[in-house]
């Protein structure tokens, strides 16, 4: 077969350099860490930095459990991302605020329950309440946002809807600052036998809480998308809108279908980072909302299992990255760095391998 | 399409009894449908606080405050809106009458019946808990401070009246309505402007003026409102007799000289005006920036450096977004290195480094590290698809904050106690440029928006501009048509960089410290609103942009004029956003770059058309001649 | 004339996922032809210009431009090799006026720097004349229909056959030795078309450019074509002056074939 090697650019060269320094700095971070793991006196060990901390297993466990419960929220974020870029090609940036609003659902009606007194009293129950009702306030704010702001933009260059999205965004950020006000919003007290540790290995009950809610919603979502008629019907505009809509599928219900089903994943998702960090802000939404895309670009965009996998990926990374790479390199303070973790994750991926670790499941005219 | 605005169609269609609607002949869907909108908007506008925080400050002295006003814009629009309707080619339009009016009545008494169940349910419910604007302080101005009865009763009334009002715009003819609505808004301008007004008035020491239009209570006194009023109507009426006379002479001008006229001919006589008006109005205008400063005070003129500074970034942003068409989020990232770098080597509190540079020397090398940076975040992006790019250099520029926030950095960057103790600015020995002197500050900002504007324009119309637009037009077509679409867009990048630095290089010498926080995404998104607000790709648009936006309502971390809009600011740009995006994606001003140097004048062009239609057998079907923006 | 072709490609496949659009083809052009490329739709042509310019990674063969390589090159390298080219669905730089049209695809034989534009130096002043001038120049080979007012027009705003035009003064003004011009008739009427035949012999008997054209329009091809090429399902079936190919039954067949499926 005939190589066609491609001309090298300087560009192509300094990414080549750059993929390869990132590379080099996550494995190095890592041979230094495990060389504290074996022996913290280790020459090499010392080098890197004399002062680091090799974990102890019980805490690599506890942050390995914390980055899984965040990132299946993350996950569940990302659903929405990745499902409204399959089927629309644009990043509906202003998803991570539908999350925020169902947290801030969550910290209202769970501090009304609780006043009620019916939270201490019938916790599973009222669990069950709030997570439907927040389903439903994302679910109602996800198709108005479709409806005012997106619907009229269809067919235009993707940039146009991405700036709009950023709109909304900021828009629904200080919608909620200015009915609420500025302050926390704290979620109602969780009972002590969630809190407690001592559920199974040790491990936080809230956090196996969270993950098992993740598992449900997303056990309920793969049945929708592979199972139903609807879920086959946005696999088919995913697929390519123009040709669905000759089939007979009506793209608009069906669009409007998908904002909806991505709006209660980010409702779910709002009720674990309550159950997570039992208060919330409106600002929230914006650092979630950025990792959770990057959790879906990383999974593989328009790829939904992709997506729980990019989020867990994204979470885990976040959590063992700083104390994993960046400390053993002689960073100080590096659980200050999680963000910038989340960012440069998102970035490396897409230097590394663009069409994210799963795949991309893109409409043929998106894929470049 | 819409109906060209400029001419009175709307008016006289010679009303046929047969065509004029019946009163109650309405589409009540769609008023139900605006009433139910319009009711939560109002609902939401008085419970986000604006009535109850902007109800001390007074526009029009005793009888309207921005409070009220907030309560009143909304009704007006929607009732406008919902008399609109699309007037297809080959439709008859159906003449006006008292059906719009009703229409618009009906709007905004059903709207604001909203208001009365607001009255209604904070007389009788308390859900102050999450809705903390559910208060009696709302409540009393809701009900004037009378009783509920009055408050439930006397809000669909206004409605009504606001809405037969919107709604009977309709009625009237174009030039009429316009003339209405920039009299209005030039009331409301000189009500806001009272700062502004107050200080020039001082300076060039005709306080007189300032006392007799504004009250105790900085509100235009009523006589002063009308007065102003009038004053505009006089304005447009002069302007619509211009027209009309410039009309009437270019058709005459055309009828004498039927034969094309000969290219070189014509672009002389259009040459000579174009010296004559366009240039003496930019001298003009660089006179009065150069000038007006000293006669102003320190609130306006620092208002204006905080203009200046948002107009330079935004030119910056503009070199990348508006004419190579990336979308970049991060763009305070080259912000925050202009205002780090510079912070780092002037300041003698610089913790680990601090070679306390003079100004100048310290802005060369900020330059360099942010068109480095530019280069080293535009590298790996470039060839990512265009809203991936936007993400990771939102990306980009959030891990510069984290970083300079970092207890790893910290011993450079001092972590969140910022730089401080940045000295100003030494002008080559005549002059310093100090916080606190914000005159001599705007003098550094004019200076560096002179340039940033010179280099837009130059670059503009060279070879790397035109290869930026045919990057933003078509990146693949551009590629095939022989443009290095890659270095074009790292140049774009890096060019945009520099400028960025220069803000940040002015931040840090005005405000004396630097602090990550000043560098938070939101300022890249009030960037953005700027440039796309202003007209993408537009340098008079962009500046446009930076003035009314920054000016008025102010940038993330400094205060405009309306400072009671503090809270509010970022849910307005962000509504901003969406609506231009949605009605007016070309901006405030679109560029008018296709209407260059022949084409100044739209009557000449027309004229010279109509010649050669005649000339011609008109086989190429130049039908859409003026049409500016228009889309593909 | 030198031995080497002008243009010489040899066993190019390109694959789409499973989908062989190109499938082993040998081609050449020597310098001063017109080659009509035909075949029916979906037959691979337009595939056949991307590869040439670009566009497309070839998955096997060889490209050669005056026994040069071209392949690996990124397709603004290609067009300052020599080679321009128009697309089958006008893609004009819709926002830019006329003239910015043509003066922008004479990026690559310009050389002007930021540094040149910033401080209007005499090379820039000069560069830019002439580029001004041959964007003229080149917007002038149509006649009126794109000069005067137009200069300063959107190119959002032409007719749809001005458009057409304004695409081949863009690929002209680039300075190209080879032409590749994607079914530069099609949308046309009777008129204008035979009027633009006309024009793309002045392009080679006046300018001197050589030419390849993909085009449907038979009259087109008989009228201007020295060889004809026709491709079916990525393969070229035939090859010869319009009159032999136009007798081969392979090609009637290939014709045919489709029309009997279409109806
Ligand atoms: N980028 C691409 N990815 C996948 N398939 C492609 C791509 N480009 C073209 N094809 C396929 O290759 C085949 C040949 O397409 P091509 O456009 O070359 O045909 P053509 O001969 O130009 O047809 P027409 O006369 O309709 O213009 C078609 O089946 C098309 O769907
Ligand atoms: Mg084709």
């Amino acid at each position: 077969m005939q190589l066609t090697t491609k001309q090298r650019t300087r560009v192509d060269w300094f990414l080549t350099f750059l993929r390869i320094a990132a590379l080099a700095l996550i494995g190095a971070g890592l041979l230094a860490f495990i060389a504290q793991a074996i022996d913290a006196n280790n020459p090499f060990a010392r080098w890197a930095n004399p002062d680091a901390l090799s974990l102890t297993g019980k805490q690599f466990r506890d942050l390995v459990v914390a980055g899984l419960a965040q990132g299946a929220m993350y996950g569940l974020i990302a659903l929405g991302y990745s499902m409204v870029y399959g089927v629309l090609g644009f990043i509906n940036f202003a998803h991570g605020e539908v999350f925020m609003i169902g947290a801030v659902t969550g910290a209202v009606t769970s501090s009304k329950l609780a006043e009620a007194g019916a939270w201490e009293s019938n916790f599973v129950l009222c669990l069950l309440l709030v997570v439907f009702l927040s389903m439903v306030v994302c679910t109602v704010t996800a198709v108005i946002m479709e409806r005012v702001a997106y619907r009229p933009l269809r067919g235009k260059p993707r940039l146009i809807p991405l700036i709009t999205s950023i709109g909304v965004s900021f828009f629904l950020q200080n919608f909620i600052l200015v009915l609420l006000g500025p302050g926390t919003k704290s979620y109602a007290k969780m009972p002590d036998w969630l809190t407690e540790k001592r559920t199974f290995l040790e491990i936080q009950g809230t956090r196996i809480l969270v993950l098992a809610v993740a598992a449900v919603a997303m056990v309920g979502l793969w049945y929708l998308v592979e199972r139903t008629k609807t879920g086959k019907a946005m696999r088919a505009v995913a697929e390519d809108a123009e040709i669905a809509s000759l089939m007979g599928i009506d793209v608009n219900r069906i669009i409007v279908k998908t904002f909806a089903v991505g709006g209660a994943m980010a409702g779910v998702a709002g009720i674990l980072w309550g159950l997570l960090f039992n208060s919330v802000l409106h600002t929230a939404g914006f650092l979630p909302g950025i990792k959770a895309f990057s959790a879906a670009v990383v999974g593989g965009i328009g790829n939904i299992g992709g997506s729980m996998a990019g989020g867990l990926t994204i979470g885990v990374a976040e959590s063992l990255g700083p104390l994993m790479i960046l400390e053993p390199l002689g960073v100080s303070g590096p659980s200050q760095l999680r963000d910038a973790v989340a960012f440069a994750v998102l970035i490396i991926v897409l230097l590394v391998r663009p069409s994210g670790i799963f795949g991309e499941r893109l409409p043929s005219e998106e894929r470049t | 399409m819409t109906v060209t605005g400029d001419f009175p169609t709307t008016q006289g269609t010679s009303a046929d009894a047969a065509s004029r609607r019946r009163l109650l002949d309405q589409d009540w869907q769609k008023l139900v449908r605006a009433g139910g909108i319009l009711a939560l908007g109002q609902v939401f506008i008085a419970l986000s606080g604006m009535p109850v925080n902007f109800d001390r400050r007074l526009l029009i002295d005793p009888i309207l405050s921005l409070g009220y006003l907030s309560l009143i814009w909304l009704p007006l629009v929607v009732s406008y809106w919902v008399g609109r309707e699309q007037v297809l080619e080959g439709m008859t339009a159906y003449a006006r009458g008292g059906r719009d009016v009703l229409a618009g009545a009906i709007a905004g008494a059903l709207g604001n019946a909203g208001l009365t169940l607001l009255v209604v349910g904070i007389t009788h419910f308390d859900i102050r808990d999450p809705l903390v604007n559910w208060s009696p302080q709302l409540l009393a101005i809701l009900h004037f401070e009378e009783s509920v009865w009055l408050g439930a009763v006397i809000w669909p009334v206004i409605g009504a009246a606001t809405g037969a009002l919107g709604g009977g715009m309709h009625c009237a003819s174009t030039r009429i309505t316009r003339t209405a609505v920039i009299a209005g808004l030039t009331v409301f301008g000189a009500a806001v402007l009272e700062s502004v007004i107050t200080d020039l008035s001082q300076g060039f020491h005709i306080e007189a003026v300032s006392d007799w239009l504004y009250g105790p209570k900085r509100g235009l006194t009523y006589p002063a409102a009308i007065v102003v009023a009038v004053a505009a109507i006089a304005v447009m009426a002069g302007i619509w007799a211009y027209r009309d006379s410039a009309m009437r002479a270019g058709l005459v001008g055309s009828r004498q000289s039927p034969a094309a006229p000969g290219e070189s001919d014509r672009s002389r006589t259009v040459w000579r005006r174009f010296i004559s008006r366009r240039l003496l109005g930019y001298a003009l205008v660089i006179a009065a920036v150069v000038v007006l400063p000293l006669f102003l005070g320190r609130l306006t003129n620092e208002l204006l450096a905080n203009v200046g500074l948002f107009i330079l970034l935004a030119l910056g942003l503009n070199i990348i977004v508006g004419l190579a068409g990336i979308l970049d989020l991060g763009y305070v990232a080259f912000f925050a290195v202009g205002g780090y770098s510079v912070a780092v080597l002037t300041s003698p509190g610089s913790p680990r480094f601090s070679p306390e540079m003079p100004w100048f020397g310290a802005l060369f090398i900020a330059m360099l590290l942010a068109g480095l940076v530019g280069l080293f975040i535009g590298a790996p992006v470039i060839r990512m698809r265009g809203d991936y790019l936007a993400v990771v250099t939102l990306g980009f520029g959030e891990i510069i904050r984290i970083l300079l926030l970092s207890d790893w950095l910290s011993g450079t960057f001092n972590g969140a106690q910022g730089i401080t103790n940045i000295p100003g600015v030494e002008v080559f020995g005549l002059a310093t440029v100090r916080g606190f002197e914000p005159r001599s500050v705007l003098y550094l900002v004019l200076f560096f928006c002179a340039i940033a504007i010179y280099v837009s324009w130059r670059l503009e119309n060279s070879r790397i501009g035109r290869a930026w637009m045919a990057v933003r037009e078509d990146e693949t077509v551009a590629e095939v048509m022989g443009v290095d679409t890659v270095s074009a867009k790292l140049m774009a990048f890096v060019t945009g960089a520099v400028l960025g630095s220069f803000s940040g290089a002015i931040l840090s010498a005005k405000v004396g410290s630097v602090f990550p926080h000043s560098f938070a995404i939101i300022v890249s998104i009030v960037i953005l609103v700027v440039v796309i607000f202003g007209g993408m790709g537009n340098i008079p648009g962009v500046i446009a942009g930076a003035v009314v936006l920054i000016g008025v309502l102010g940038g993330p971390n400094q205060p405009g004029l309306l400072q009671e809009f503090a809270e509010y600011k970022i849910l307005i740009y962000g509504a901003l956003l969406v609506w231009m995006m949605l009605q007016r994606s070309e901006g405030l001003i679109p560029s008018v770059r296709r209407a260059q140097e022949l084409h100044i004048d739209e009557m000449n062009q027309d004229a010279w058309l109509r010649a050669q239609a005649e000339a011609d057998d008109a086989t190429g079907g130049g039908g859409g001649n003026s049409s500016v923006g228009e889309q593909p | 004339m030198s031995s080497v072709p002008m243009l010489e490609i040899t066993g190019l496949h390109v694959v789409f996922g499973g989908l062989h659009a190109i499938n082993d083809l040998d081609f050449t052009v020597d310098e001063g032809e017109i080659v009509a490329v035909i075949g029916p739709n979906g037959a691979g042509k337009t595939t056949f210009f991307n590869a040439i310019s670009g566009m497309v990674k070839p998955t096997e063969g060889q490209i050669a431009f005056e026994g040069r390589s071209l392949l690996g090159l990124d397709p603004n390298k290609i067009t300052s090799r020599g080679i321009a080219r128009t697309f089958q669905n006008v893609r004009l730089f819709a926002n830019m006026t006329v003239l910015e049209n043509v003066m922008v695809s004479q990026h690559c034989r310009t050389g002007q720097r930021m540094v040149d534009a910033l401080l209007q130096t005499r090379r820039f002043r000069t560069e830019e004349e002439q580029v001004r001038a041959r964007g003229k120049e080149v917007l002038g080979f149509f006649g009126t229909r794109l000069t005067g007012y137009r200069f300063d027009q959107p190119a959002s705003v032409l007719s749809y056959a001005n458009r057409r035009r304004l695409e081949i003064a863009r690929a002209m003004a680039t300075s190209p030795k080879l032409i590749l011009l994607d079914e530069p008739v099609a949308g046309m009427n009777p008129v204008e078309s035979a009027e633009l035949t006309g024009l793309i012999g002045k392009l080679r008997d006046e300018m001197g450019y050589t030419i390849v054209l993909i085009e449907h329009d038979m009259s087109v091809v008989r009228d201007i074509s020295d060889r004809v090429v026709v491709l079916d399902h990525g393969e070229a079936i035939a090859r010869g002056t319009y009159a032999e190919v136009s007798a081969n039954p392979q090609v009637i067949e290939a014709y045919l074939g489709q029309s009997a499926k279409g109806s």
